[in-house]
């Protein structure tokens, strides 16, 4: 019998591992220096690093005058950030003009909001649908009656003394919840068949997103009681709350009709050969779909809404940028090269926090209901 | 036997209020209506308003004298100008601001986006960074910022922060100096869109003979090899000259800087023409670097600068001589360098035959303040800079996406076909991208144009702040101004749209 067959009888040593795959240095090579221009651009981006973050870690921290700090060193040559003032005048940042011994009662709508908005924008939490009435329609009466007072023996607190983060937050919360089913409503109406409706939806939306926000804001202060009977005051943060809400909801439905256009007719006609009528065929069928289709539109439009409370300033209402501004110009005692720049930083911290996070999560419901279309 | 009733079957009977038809127009007259009444009420309202506060109405206010200042115009304005001056004046100060700052945020934004879709670690996060940044924070507090917190703390007007060629930055703006061209310089000026024209009309005939040909025409070729020559001549003397200056001072500088610039011309038209273009961009990136480091880095010493820029520089020349040894011959590459000599020599030789002078009227220190020059209020450079800083983080975002929206198949299929990379962004990937592109780039544009109305939160004479503001509390006509302020925008908003419906419809994809 012939060996025709051959059997290896020892093992082949292992393979030495491919050469620089992963790691530090494989990184680097891949990611910093994969051809001579990445080089160039590496090290042209070191040099500019090595300038700038020096004097901005410096500038907010290295040698910046902490909360204990007292206006003395702010004052002193090199120092940086004066966050002494921030943590000095925080109280005004954030209630404005609220009486200082009735700051309890936007500290309980602070944390109501909190407790209620919280959960709901959590997927898991249970009991969506009490949330959702006790934050939308609940909420906001108790809210009102807590901060402007004059029932069950709270002390009237008129509107004129709001400011700060408190006028901020309530602008685009209130803004944002009601611009959302204008928006929606405005949408609809400019896909109605219905001519009328039809063009009063289309003026309105093309007037209102032709013009800035100044001029709709100027408008609902200036005007807004012109238009009214005789001896009807509007209160000037019922003016900026109209004036907000109106032009973020010619936004919204322009956001809104752009998922409405992705929905394949074959949707509509479904739901109406299931027999349901026009409302119940938007709710059930083709809302959830073209809602989902435009959350990052949406969410945008919402974090255009928080940066553009800021335009109430030119109108006379007090928000965060306002009351910044003012205590930069008016707080003598404070006054050092630095307190104006750190008091924008602040407020732009602020802003950037709240504006980051909303994109963030948007990112994350995104990624959560994005199930129908994912192969 | 059984008849077939093909008769026309009766229309279903539904009650009147239930027929669809019926149930709409009962909707919209009802809608219609009481949008009448509501309107009515208002005018109503406003009237009895009006009334009671003995104002009138009407735009006859436009004729009479403003009697206010205006502190930055463009057309020419006094106290004693009339009201429609004003409106005239708030239009042309937000154009441009609004021009300039579409045009500068153009270049930062395309900058920037391209450069948050490099492979490279650094230049990407640092783009991201100034994108979630500058997003996320209001564009008022940024204008406030800059205005308030920057400009202010800008040197005083006799410390003013002295800039190259006579800029002058401090608490009153940007100074600069203004030109001031003489008679004949009308001329140069008329030979330059001349040139510009001529220019244009030969690349067309060239690249025409091109597609036909597939070669360029042999005049062409030969001009633009003698204009590659004068340019790098003029470049790389202008280059050495200034290195000379810098590093060693000697006494005959110019006439060495001609002698090697006529060297590294000579060896541009022969077979070591990448060899010329390595020296010379050694040159320039080592002139750029150590000036920029040695200004970034004030305490280093100066060898130190010399050294990282030096060897910083012999990188870049090797990018540069690798990538130009892979150029194609001058027959087959584009002229560029005698278009550019067109448009700028011929004016020039005009320039200098017709005697023209284009002087400089340089800002002057004084004893408080400057003379003379282009003097931009800080107003205008905080808002101009300010909206260039905000709208170019979108723009950037608007540019990835559309890149990204490019197939990646399509740059495949580019590369199957053998063309490289220029050409390949250039013909395949761009005019893609660019479709995606350009509406949201347009409506960026309008944003641009609308924000500059913050513009009166800082006191730029802007539309809104000198006629829904200044003239509307001096006249008390409330609803005239804002309507006629509003119906600007809507103007330009209207012009946009129509423009932007043109080019879609231009260059919408044509599907089966």
């Amino acid at each position: 019998m012939t060996d025709i067959g051959f059997v290896r009888a020892d093992m082949v040593d292992a393979r030495p591992a491919p050469h620089r795959t992963s790691g530090a240095v494989a990184w680097a090579q891949k990611n910093l220096f994969a051809t001579p221009l990445d080089g160039v651009l590496t090290v042209l981006g070191a040099i500019f690093l090595l300038w700038i973050i020096p004097p901005i870690y410096n500038f907010f921290i290295g040698h910046a005058v902490g909360p204990a700090g007292t206006v003395e060193e702010c004052r002193m040559e090199n120092a940086g950030a004066c966050w002494a003032y921030i943590h000095s005048e925080m109280e005004f940042f954030i209630y404005g003009f609220y009486d200082i011994p009735e700051q309890w009662r936007p500290n309980i709508v602070f944390a109501l909001g909190a407790a209620l908005l919280i959960p709901l924008l959590m997927p898991k939490v249970p009991f969506k649908r009490t949330n959702a009435v006790l934050f939308l329609f609940v909420y906001p009466i108790v809210s009102y009656y807590l901060l402007a007072g004059g029932v069950f023996g709270l002390k009237p607190m008129p509107t004129e003394k709001w400011g700060g983060l408190l006028v901020t937050l309530i602008i685009s919360v209130v803004g944002i919840t009601l611009s959302f089913p204008i928006g929606i409503i405005l949408a609809l109406g400019r896909q109605s068949k219905m001519p009328v409706i039809k063009t009063l939806c289309i003026g309105f939306i093309e007037l209102v997103r032709a013009v800035p926000l100044i001029s709709v804001l100027f408008m609902a202060s200036i005007m807004l009681p012109l238009f009214m009977p005789q001896g009807m005051t509007i209160d000037k943060l019922l003016r900026a709350l109209v004036g907000v809400t109106l032009f973020t909801s010619a936004y919204m439905a322009e956001v809104v009709r752009g998922g409405l256009q992705a929905i394949p007719r074959g949707q509509y006609e479904a739901g109406a050969s299931l027999g349901l009528s026009y409302w119940q065929r938007m709710y059930f069928i083709i809302l959830p779909q073209a809602l989902k289709h435009v959350i990052p539109g949406i969410v945008n439009s919402f974090i255009a809404l928080f940066k553009d409370t800021s335009l109430v300033y030119i109108v006379g209402m007090k928000d965060l940028l306002e009351a910044v501004k003012t205590k930069n110009d008016t707080a003598l005692e404070w006054q050092s090269a630095n307190t104006a720049t750190t008091g924008y930083l602040f407020a732009a911290m602020v802003f950037w926090v709240f504006c980051f996070g909303m994109s963030r999560y948007s990112i994350y419901m995104e990624r959560r209901l994005n199930t129908g279309y994912k192969r | 036997m059984t008849t077939l009733d093909t008769g026309p079957a009766a229309a279903p009977r539904v009650s009147f209020f239930n027929d669809p038809v019926i149930r709409g127009i009962i909707y919209q007259v009802v809608v219609a209506g009481l949008l009448i009444a509501f309107i009515a009420w208002i005018v109503g309202n406003t009237a009895a308003n009006l009334a009671a506060q003995n104002k009138t109405t009407g735009f006859d206010f436009l004729w009479k004298t403003a009697g206010f200042d205006i502190s930055f115009s463009l057309l020419p304005w006094s106290r004693a100008s009339f009201y429609w001056e004003a409106f005239l004046v708030g239009i042309t100060n937000t154009l441009l601001v609004a021009f300039i700052g579409i045009v500068l945020a153009t270049m930062l934004g395309f900058t920037i986006g391209i450069a948050r879709l490099s492979s490279n670690f650094i230049v990407s996060r640092l783009a991201t960074v100034y994108i979630e940044t500058i997003r996320n924070i209001p564009l008022l507090l940024q204008l406030f910022f800059w205005y308030f917190a920057v400009l202010k703390a800008m040197p005083a007007v006799r410390e003013s922060l002295a800039l190259p060629f006579d800029i002058f930055i401090n608490q009153r703006g940007l100074m600069l100096p203004r030109p001031t061209p003489d008679q004949e310089f009308t001329w140069v000026m008329v030979t330059f869109g001349l040139a510009v024209i001529v220019a244009i009309a030969l690349s067309v005939w060239a690249l025409r003979t091109r597609t036909l040909t597939g070669r360029y025409p042999r005049q062409i070729v030969l001009a633009g090899k003698a204009a590659d020559a004068c340019i790098t001549f003029l470049i790389a003397f202008v280059a050495l000259l200034v290195l000379l200056a810098v590093i060693f001072p000697i006494s005959n500088a110019p006439m060495l800087a001609a002698i090697l610039a006529v060297v590294i011309a000579a060896l541009s038209v022969t077979r070591f023409a990448a060899l010329a273009r390595g020296v010379l961009s050694f040159v320039i990136a080592f002139l750029i670097l150590d000036t920029a480091i040695g200004g970034m880095f004030s305490s280093l010493p100066g060898f130190v600068t010399t050294a990282v820029s030096a060897a910083v520089a012999l990188v870049i020349a090797r990018v540069v001589y690798s990538g130009a040894l892979e150029r194609p011959p001058s027959e087959a590459r584009f002229p560029l360098a005698l278009m550019a000599l067109i448009v700028i020599g011929v004016p020039a030789l005009v320039y200098w035959l017709t005697d023209a002078t284009l002087a400089f009227e340089v800002p002057v220190l004084e004893r408080f303040n400057f003379r003379g020059g282009l003097q931009l209020p800080p107003e205008f450079v905080a808002l101009a800079f300010g909206l260039t800083v905000y709208t170019a983080s979108f723009i950037a975002e608007t540019v990835r996406a559309g890149i990204q929206a490019v197939n990646k198949g399509q740059t495949e299929a580019a590369q199957s076909l053998g063309l490289k990379e220029g050409d390949r962004l250039r013909l395949v990937i761009v005019p893609q991208a660019m479709r995606v592109i350009v509406p949201p780039l347009t409506s960026q544009y309008l944003n641009l144009t609308k924000n500059s109305s913050l513009g009166a939160a800082i006191g730029y004479p802007e539309l809104v702040n000198v006629f829904a503001g200044t003239a509307l509390n001096q006249t008390g006509r409330a609803i005239e101004c804002i309507a006629l302020t509003m119906l600007v925008y809507l103007i330009f908003s209207l012009l946009t749209s129509v423009i932007m419906n043109w080019y879609n419809a231009r260059v919408s994809l044509v599907e089966r």
